[in-house]
């Protein structure tokens, strides 16, 4: 274990801290599924509204996607580029 | 790996652009990338599309048939888009929206030609939200008073005790990068899974890719134009208000 450079520990560490940011998709995955979950009702009570319920739902479901993409993209950053490096 | 534009050309995981070359300009060091060469690719298919949409609408016919029908059919379903979401002053913002969607929808579509998607670049995705920003402020000074975008900026509270101005502001600072990081990290994030499945290609994997094309670029790169113009649409409407 005496052979570890820095550089290589800053490495391992960076693969966990991205391990550890890709659990912001937790949150995303609930709310969209809330967000489907509700259109389904929705479409339920009044299926003549499909294509309007089935439009805002993908759009509002896109937007709480952002948060989740958020954590993806400081994984992405620690694990190819590597600021820390 | 170097020089190679199409994705799935190597047996290693290849993510990256690329630069193919470089030159100087005003003492710095530029790159001409893969991203570049996609987006020319890119602008090349929608420059003839537009050649040969208009020398069949030179010579169009009262009944229309074969290209023709496909062209009037993309204006209409751009024009029902915009004028069903931003009401009576949709008609002026149908070209920029229109253009915007149909080559942001080019370019994630091109994930499945094995290019590097253009828009997997946030030197694509930046400007784009920028023009949209540039848009939304632009109206935004146009139709409403000083006065109102002030009241606007302090919104929570009475425009005499601007505690919350700069966290509107913060907000509204937000609004291109959340656009442009929304765009980017979905198609970039398919880009990625495509080249981990491209680099197993030569030991487990067989059929599936084609599953997974349908999905992250065709599903997702949809979804995703119809949501950065949505987006657009929507800040452009309220920018403008409610008055006219």
């Amino acid at each position: 274990m005496d052979n570890i450079t820095g550089a290589e520990l800053i490495r391992a560490c960076s693969a966990i801290g991205a391990g550890l940011a890709v659990i912001a998709g937790i949150g995303p995955g609930i709310g969209q599924g809330i967000a489907a979950g509700h259109a389904a009702s929705a479409v339920g009570r009044n299926p003549g509204a499909k294509s309007d319920i089935t439009s805002t739902m993908l759009l509002g479901q896109a937007v709480a996607e952002t948060t989740g993409l958020y954590g993806l993209l400081v994984a992405i950053l620690l694990m190819f580029v590597q600021p820390l490096v | 790996m170097q020089g190679s534009i199409l994705l799935s050309s190597g047996s290693d995981i290849d993510i990256m652009v690329h630069g193919l070359f470089s030159y100087e300009l005003f003492g710095h060091e530029f790159w001409i990338t893969t991203t570049h060469v996609s987006i020319l690719i890119v602008m090349i298919i929608l420059i003839g599309f537009s050649i040969a949409a208009n020398r069949a609408m030179k010579h169009a016919s009262e009944v229309p048939g074969g290209f023709q029908n496909v062209v009037e059919l993309i204006v209409e379903m751009l024009e029902n888009m915009v004028c069903g979401t931003m009401g009576k002053c949709g008609g002026r913002f149908v070209n920029y929206v229109g253009t915007i969607f149909i080559f942001i929808l080019i370019s994630n579509l091109s994930g499945l030609f094995g290019l590097r998607p253009p828009t997997a670049d946030y030197g694509v995705t930046l400007p784009l939200a920028l023009l949209s920003f540039i848009l939304i402020h632009f109206n935004q000074f146009k139709y409403q008073t000083p006065k109102q975008i002030w009241t606007d900026m302090c919104s929570p509270l009475p425009p005499w005790l601007p505690i919350w101005f700069p966290i509107n502001l913060i907000s509204e600072i937000a609004v291109p990068i959340s656009l442009s990081l929304r765009l980017f990290a979905n198609v970039l994030s398919g880009t990625i899974i495509m080249a981990l499945i491209y680099a197993l290609l030569s030991k487990v994997a067989y059929f599936w890719p084609g599953a997974l094309h349908a999905y992250f670029d065709v599903f997702s790169g949809c979804i995703q134009t119809y949501v950065f113009c949505m987006l657009t649409m929507t800040y452009i409407s309220n920018a403008i208000g409610e008055e006219e």
